[in-house]
């Protein structure tokens, strides 16, 4: 990805983005929902487009999934 | 209650190896960061088990505590102890953070300027320290929403509102493409 690209993908907004605190309060049923192989963001749009844009709360998301995923083996 | 800590701490202890690599966090602290977050979403979770609504199994709803409680301790962690100075404005650093080819020196020039220009006439005073924290110092999110004693929903709206302006701003003349693929 080139520079223009990158800059353009940074400042590009989805406009179904759920935002942080709807993401906090929905991440352990979404996650389960990714976890269990369902289409998680078919589902719930906005929170796959924040997830993809905000860095802490994707970080989190990453973070749980691995935990549950842990727990499952 | 002695179980639930036990996988709580499991949780934590995964947690931060998971993202140990990325910090300058190392051996014991990690590990009292890891004992610290259980004990916290412990509170957390007894505080709050009359909010859990079964729509998750029980231990994921728990595990969501301590990943919250991981993040909260490392944005604390990096706020005390800054890799980056949390002021100032280091607008050269622009073209690494977002891989500019250094052969299009032109259009690299001409977009950063561009880009500079919208966010001085563009964005609220508050948009503006946010991207620049955020963007040009690489301040992580959850350390300025220490900073600002402010909150990552607060912080992660203001950078959204920010975004939308300046690619509105760039669009408008001739810099980036029209954003069609997802206007309500």
């Amino acid at each position: 990805m080139t520079g223009p690209d990158e800059l353009d993908r940074f400042l590009r907004t989805d406009p179904r983005d759920v935002g942080c605190a709807r993401a906090v309060d929905m991440l352990h049923v979404y996650v389960e929902l990714v976890a269990a192989g369902e289409p998680a963001e078919q589902r719930y749009p906005g929170m796959a487009a924040h997830l993809s844009a905000c860095g802490p709360c994707g970080e989190d998301f990453e973070g749980l999934l691995a935990a549950v995923r842990g727990q499952d083996r | 209650m002695a179980r639930l800590h036990e996988l709580l701490v499991r949780a934590a202890r995964g947690e931060v190896r998971r993202r140990g690599p990325r910090l300058r966090i190392t051996g014991p602290e990690l590990e009292d960061l890891a004992y610290q977050a259980a004990a916290d979403a412990l509170l957390a979770i007894t505080g709050k088990i009359g909010q859990f609504r079964g729509e998750s199994r029980f231990t994921t709803w728990a595990y969501k505590f301590v990943i919250f409680e991981v993040s909260a301790k490392i944005g604390r962690h990096f706020w005390r102890h800054p890799a980056v100075p949390l002021d100032g404005e280091d607008w050269d650093r622009l073209p690494d953070r977002f891989g500019f080819d250094p052969a299009q020196e032109a259009e690299r020039r001409d977009l950063l300027a561009a880009l500079r220009r919208a966010v001085d006439e563009e964005l609220t005073p508050r948009q503006r320290a946010v991207f620049v924290a955020i963007v040009l110092n690489d301040v992580p999110l959850d350390v300025l929403v220490l900073q600002l004693a402010s909150s990552r929903n607060a912080i992660y709206k203001v950078l959204f509102d920010a975004r939308r302006k300046l690619r509105a701003a760039l669009d408008a003349n001739g810099y980036l493409s029209p954003d069609t693929s997802r206007q309500t």
